[in-house]
């Protein structure tokens, strides 16, 4: 998996109809947004010809626009590992908060040797917005972070235990 | 059997908004603005028409009113007092020259045709403003709101709204026949209170919003009354009532704004298309056919001064020479605002009056009709002109 490149986002005041935040794919493709002020939502896909203009507008309505957030997006990790794994016998996916009492926040994901002590594997960091996927042991966990872990019950029981310290 | 006089009144108003309720359903139905439609009704009643209001015609006249209020009213709770600062200072420029080309026509036209120089004023008010109902409704109707050109269109339209504090009190010192320095005077109070009520609207705006009550029908009567004192204080300081209505609906900040916008909708729909319709009822149709060239002239010229400005404004936010087109005809539209300046300036001018409003009317008609097509036939035109655009590089 290559490195992500940074999002670079735009947001443009509409007075008196709200926002619009735009930016570009990897693939030159320009992508916009507008929210409105009632919550209501445009997905813009720019035109090729033109790109001053917005070639298809979809209007999403809020529950519509965080449904699409959830399978685009972070919250929904979990969910689909856990439908992914589901027919896989004595597999379970779990989230875990590391709070800040933690003897492992501040320190690289290495240092609690996961995978030695209780065959669990960390696929994924959630940070906030951000999701550090496949973090490596070098990756530093923080206070506040959430792990997602895939392992048997009683591995992810004992990991929960041993980030608790 | 003769019929009371509540009888023949609620008779009287209840045909007018059922016809009204029907004309707003044919506009849609047309894919046109509702106002054109409100005028036309209003033309075809009262004087000179086919019938005329009798016992509902003191409430229409104070319907009326209150309708202009809630027109600038809503007009200010569109916008919070950081939008207006932002894109003041951003397109400050263009508003200048959007005032210039597109104010200067009307007042050199009502000068030639004898308007006096309350008249002429008044008729620049018109032919500047632009209908800022009619555009945002259509570009979100083309699926235009996403575009690069929007934020330019729409920063002239708040500027011409910002305008509109500091121009209809002095139209209505200059209407009453004050003189220059009275004039220059009220200029001076006018601009201090939008200052100031723009400053206390930033620094705090959410604590004043927050004294307001908070259930649905309680709101309604809060900032309606609240409303109608500030707008009536407003009149009595000779600033214009509409002003203080418009300030009212600044100060309102945050989610409460959008409430009240909400709330008010209804009420604003109804009493503003009173407000067209007796605007229309003032008028004599047969002194529209005199004033239907210079009208026509008019509509022409500044259609092309608002196209112009429209090119200027896209073209500082790096638009391509196709949206600029687009952002151009965008802004011809006009409608209910330059509806509300001429009447607020007819009554008070006599025979000159008559011909502003006449006037007037026709000029709303052809541009709040023909302003919509001219965005729908922009992209067309400009590629028949081989016009250049923005292309995406590297699409895959």
């Amino acid at each position: 998996m290559s490195t992500p490149r940074p999002l670079e986002v735009q947001e443009t005041p509409l007075p008196g109809i709200g926002l619009r935040h735009d930016f570009r794919t990897e693939r030159g493709r320009h992508v916009g947004v507008v929210t409105y002020r009632s919550g209501r939502r445009e997905l813009l896909l720019y035109d090729d010809r033109d790109e001053d203009e917005v070639a298809h507008a979809l209007v999403l309505s809020e529950e519509e626009s965080s449904g699409l957030a959830g399978l685009l997006g972070a919250p929904r990790l979990v969910q689909h590992l856990e439908d992914a794994i589901h027919h896989v016998p004595g597999v379970v996916v779990h989230r875990i908060d590391l709070d800040s009492r933690s003897p492992f926040a501040g320190r690289p994901l290495g240092d609690t040797a996961a995978r030695t002590r209780t065959g669990t594997s960390v696929v994924a960091l959630l940070r906030g917005d951000t999701v550090v996927a496949s973090p490596g042991p070098q990756d530093r966990l923080e206070a506040g972070d959430v792990l997602v872990v895939v392992g048997t019950p009683g591995g992810v029981e004992a990991l929960t235990e041993l980030l608790r310290g | 059997m003769a019929l009371d006089h509540t009888a023949v009144l609620l008779l009287e108003l209840g045909a007018l908004v059922v016809g009204l309720s029907l004309l707003a359903g044919l506009a849609a139905r047309l894919d046109l603005p509702a106002v054109p439609l409100y005028l036309v009704a209003g033309l075809a009643l009262g004087q000179g028409g086919l019938v005329a209001p009798t016992e509902s015609e003191a409430f229409l006249a104070t319907a009326a009113e209150v309708g202009v209020l809630l027109l600038l009213l809503s007009l200010g709770l569109e916008f919070s007092a950081e939008e207006l600062v932002g894109t003041l200072r951003r397109q400050a420029p263009v508003g200048g020259l959007d005032l210039v080309l597109n104010g200067v026509p009307g007042v050199v036209a009502g000068l030639l045709l004898g308007l006096g120089p309350a008249g002429a004023l008044a008729l620049g008010g018109v032919t500047y403003i632009s209908s800022s109902g009619v555009v945002a409704k259509a570009l979100r109707d083309l699926g235009r709101l996403g575009n690069r050109e929007t934020p330019a269109v729409l920063g002239v339209l708040v500027i011409e709204d910002l305008a509109m504090a500091v121009y209809l009190p002095v139209l209505t010192v200059v209407v009453t026949g004050a003189g220059l320095l009275a004039g220059l005077g009220v200029v001076a109070v006018a601009v201090g209170v939008v200052t100031v009520v723009l400053v206390v609207a930033l620094r705090h705006g959410p604590r004043l919003t927050r004294l307001l009550p908070v259930r649905p029908e309680l709101l309604t009567l809060a900032v309606v009354g609240l409303t109608l004192l500030v707008a009536g204080i407003a009149e009595a300081a000779q600033v214009s009532a509409a002003v203080g209505a418009f300030l009212v609906g600044v100060a309102v900040s945050g989610d409460v704004a959008d409430k009240v916008r909400d709330l008010l909708a209804p009420l604003r729909d109804l009493f503003a298309a009173v407000f067209f319709v007796w605007f229309g009822i003032g008028i004599d149709p047969t002194s529209l056919l005199p004033v239907l060239a210079p009208a026509a002239v008019l509509a022409a010229v500044t259609a092309a001064t608002k196209v112009a400005t429209g090119w200027v404004a896209a073209g500082r936010e790096g638009v391509g020479p196709r949206g600029r087109l687009r952002a151009g005809t965008a802004l011809v539209p006009r409608g209910e605002f330059s509806i509300v300046v001429a009447g607020l300036a007819a009554p008070a001018l006599g025979a000159a009056g008559a011909v502003l409003a006449a006037l007037s009317a026709c000029y709303v008609l052809l541009l709040a009709v023909g302003g919509p097509l001219l965005m729908r036939v922009s992209d067309p035109v400009a590629d028949r002109l081989r016009l250049g655009a923005h292309r995406a590089r590297g699409v895959t």
